[in-house]
């Protein structure tokens, strides 16, 4: 007999539907089939001049109808492709969710063409009394909606019927994953029988660029754009942005195999730990980063030895792969060098605050389908990170546990343990 | 009586009329206090300015402070201001298990590029490159962190060591609803002991006006009370800087560790009604009879905004109610947006533990000669979201 409560008594939460968008792609199946066959998404950008940008490569979605119209319209629009593939594969009505969303998204800000718009319909006085000015003679709310927090979350509860009041929230680069605990934990918690958690970034703008160029975290391998993301490469020289989104739908196991629901894995555990060392950088003990992985273990009932894969945050940043590395050798000790270990971002680049959940997302199609996709680009390990990085090819592999990693900058890290069957 | 109960254990304040639980109270109570008005630095706009604070006293390290623009050195303030309230402050094992949900806005940009690019587009048609040109060489490279979201958070961990888990909503001031009902979920379930939920608001910024001024939704021309600007020129809201952050506690970790509790926090309620299709008052009334209101005269601490739709659909609402005594706090704060619901759950803790009522704000509002022993909080979005919350005595 199934059991629908876990080993601290709570509901099992299962994962019945998944939605992708990447540079690879629309959808799971084309994004599945190129991440497996090790093919990258990034490519130089277009959207934008890059003149006087010491990066010119991205991994930027540029197929939707919404990619050059900002990134209020085009996060809002990766969230619903990804969505409605999720609540569809759910089998659940389009229109009538019936659970709590929670959305991870950028903060928003006013699109710099509509900055230029407002300034140029006035003229005279100073720029900041001028825009409000032409603002408060503005007779539509489009403009308006593109600079709330909240306005993205509220027309995807409108457009999928969800419950409540949607949460918006940010945790950086672990914005994701902190998306998917929100709606595990509201299932937990008994709130609700079952929860939307979309991760959705389309904010790769210009000066979304600049300014983590102006922080040296980008890559600036702009010759051969495909080969830039190397994550635990000894040459890693920096993450390399990008957009995306993933959805999820969690749902009680019991509800879902009432309802005869097909169950696509397991969302077993979540845990978090907050660094206090840095606004960029991890404590140099790794401490936070260990904790989060431990609390997420101790959240799942398993042990640092029921872990059969994991996916890596991998930025290709020299300081978090180095730190992840750090990190895991200490939870996993010398068994870390035989736990295949890859990195996504190797070919799709660092989708920020989507990040967490298309990782969550790849990992339950990595144990559905028995095959691990690779950490590309590994032509010059790093000899101070010994690990199986799935190097370069995919691999055929029984996997029954993942464990997924997401560090934010701000200090934010949370980590997700999944399981292929309930259990 | 339950070990799981939340129990309002610290408060930090902050808003043009000083900081501090008990500073606020004192203003508060006392009749035909005065707001602090500030009309001519964003005329046509009237704002509540921030009152004259001494950072070090909640941020040690000036290199800290230099870190933060002036939201998230607000939002770190009034955190250190709740957490020295709760006897919590410096307690490094507590603070490292405290959990902590942050409503934040954000968005504090250099004002100076910022006018300096948009003039240079008056002569410019290659806009783009001109951004490139300019954003390059000219921002400030710690600026995207000193202003970025999550990172009020971030800086609460630096700042005050509290790192059990750290989290932060975004979206007005549902955010701020939700990072207090989410808070209060988490230790009803076991899930926390003791949390850390506010937010803060800093609207002495050109930015931070226009985020409210592209949906016309500020009130211009001659200040008015909260609930008397139907009618007046522009849409109705006042902006004010502030913050609110409040320590929640299961009853049974306040009570071991001998904390004082100012209050229990009981149903916490989130509504997104339809507004397009008329539905913001039913969903008011919807979410009143959710809490379940005690039978007689109630005192509502109100986080009216003024915006002219959802400040009627709120009024009506109450009129209706004959027990329903309201008091719109705006009228001397401000709106003060993501905080904007944690201060009305502050302000109503405030009353039930001193077991008094607040004197009415305005000539509208009536008299209340009842009991505090439960207070309602609500806070209804200006433009989206709605949230209200009952408060009772420990």
């Amino acid at each position: 007999m199934t059991k629908f409560t876990d080993h601290l008594g709570r509901p099992v939460v299962a994962v019945t539907g998944i939605g992708l968008v990447t540079s690879l792609g629309k959808g799971k199946a084309e994004n599945w089939a190129a991440l497996t066959a090790g093919q990258s998404g990034i490519h130089p950008i277009t959207r934008f001049p890059v003149d006087h940008l010491n990066t010119r490569i991205s991994g930027m979605v540029d197929f939707l109808p919404s990619s050059s119209k900002g990134a209020s319209a085009l996060t809002y629009e990766l969230a619903e492709t990804a969505a409605h593939e999720a609540v569809a594969e759910a089998g659940i009505g389009l229109e009538d969710f019936g659970g709590p969303l929670f959305l991870a998204s950028p903060p928003m800000e006013l699109d710099w063409h509509d900055r230029f718009a407002l300034y140029n319909s006035g003229k005279e006085t100073p720029a900041p009394e001028r825009l409000l000015e032409v603002a408060r003679g503005l007779n539509s709310l489009d403009m308006f909606e593109t600079s709330q927090f909240g306005s993205i979350a509220d027309r995807l509860a409108d457009r999928f019927g969800t419950t409540g009041l949607p949460i918006t929230l940010s945790t950086a680069c672990a914005s994701g994953a902190t998306a998917i605990q929100l709606g595990v934990e509201a299932i937990r918690r008994g709130e609700a029988k079952r929860a939307l958690s979309i991760g959705a970034d389309g904010s790769a703008t210009a000066e979304a660029l600049i300014r983590f160029s102006l922080l040296s975290a980008l890559s600036t391998s702009n010759d051969v754009p495909e080969k830039a993301s190397k994550p635990f490469s000894k040459d890693r020289d920096g993450f390399v942005l990008a957009e995306g989104s993933a959805a999820l739908v969690l749902e009680s196991l019991e509800a879902a195999l009432a309802r005869g629901a097909t169950v696509l894995g397991i969302l077993r555990g979540c845990g978090e730990k907050a660094d206090d060392f840095h606004r960029t950088r991890s404590k140099p003990d790794g401490s936070p980063a260990i904790a989060a992985v431990r609390a997420a273990l101790a959240d799942a009932g398993l042990s640092e030895d029921e872990i059969d894969y994991i996916n890596a945050h991998g930025t290709s940043t020299p300081e978090n792969d180095k730190m992840e590395h750090m990190s895991l050798s200490t939870v996993f000790g010398e068994r870390i060098s035989r736990i295949p270990i890859s990195s996504n971002k190797s070919m799709i680049g660092h989708t920020l605050s989507a990040a967490g959940a298309i990782e969550a997302a790849f990992s339950l199609m990595t144990m559905r389908e028995g095959i691990i996709p690779p950490t590309i680009n590994y032509d010059n390990p790093d000899p101070a990170i010994a690990l199986d990085v799935v190097p370069n090819v995919k691999r055929q592999a029984k996997v029954g546990t993942v464990l997924s990693n997401s560090f934010g900058f701000g200090g934010q890290n949370t980590c997700l343990v999944m399981a292929r069957e309930p259990g | 009586m339950n070990a799981h109960d939340v129990v309002i254990t610290g408060i930090g304040l902050v808003s043009s009329l000083g900081e501090g639980p008990e500073n606020h109270w004192r203003k508060l109570t006392t009749p035909g206090v005065k707001p602090v008005l500030e009309a001519e630095r964003f005329a046509p706009y009237t704002v509540h300015p921030l009152p004259e604070i001494d950072w070090n006293l909640q941020i040690a390290k000036r290199g800290d402070q230099r870190q933060m623009e002036t939201w998230q050195r607000l939002g770190t303030y009034a955190a250190g201001l709740a957490l020295d309230d709760a006897g919590m402050k410096t307690n490094e094992a507590l603070c490292a298990t405290m959990d902590m949900v942050v409503a934040a806005g954000g968005g504090e940009r250099d004002v100076a590029v910022d006018s300096d690019i948009l003039a240079a587009s008056e002569q410019r048609s290659d806009r783009d490159v001109l951004l490139n040109e300019k954003l390059t060489t000219e921002l400030r490279p710690t600026l995207f962190l000193a202003q970025l979201s999550n990172l009020l958070a971030g800086n609460i961990s630096i700042v005050h060591k509290v790192t059990g888990s750290s989290r932060t909503f975004m979206g007005e001031e549902g955010a701020g609803v939700s990072a207090i009902e989410t808070a209060a979920a988490r230790i009803r379930s076991g899930q926390s002991t003791h949390m850390l939920a506010g937010g803060a608001f800093q609207t002495e910024h050109a930015d931070m006006l226009l985020g409210y001024e592209l949906g016309g939704y500020l009130h211009r021309g001659d200040w008015k009370p909260v609930w008397q600007r139907q009618g007046a020129e522009g849409g109705g809201v006042v902006t004010g800087s502030g913050g609110a952050f409040l320590v929640l506690e299961s009853r049974e970790h306040a009570e071991k560790r001998g904390s004082r509790i100012y209050a229990t926090l009981g149903p916490v309620l989130s509504g997104r009604s339809r507004r397009a299709r008329g539905e913001l008052k039913a969903g008011i009334e919807a979410l009143l009879d959710e809490a379940r209101l005690p039978n007689g005269e109630l005192l509502a601490i109100s986080g009216a905004s003024g915006s002219h739709k959802a400040t009627a659909a709120e009024k009506a609402v109450f009129d209706a109610v004959p027990g329903i005594a309201a008091r719109g706090f705006s009228t001397l704060t401000g709106h003060m947006k993501e905080a904007q619901f944690p201060f009305a759950v502050a302000l109503a803790a405030l009353a039930v533990h001193h077991n008094a009522a607040l004197p009415p704000f305005e000539a509208s509002e009536r008299a209340f000669a009842g009991a505090t022993q439960t207070v309602l909080a609500t806070a209804i979005g200006y433009h989206h979201f709605e949230g209200m919350a009952l408060v009772s005595a420990p």
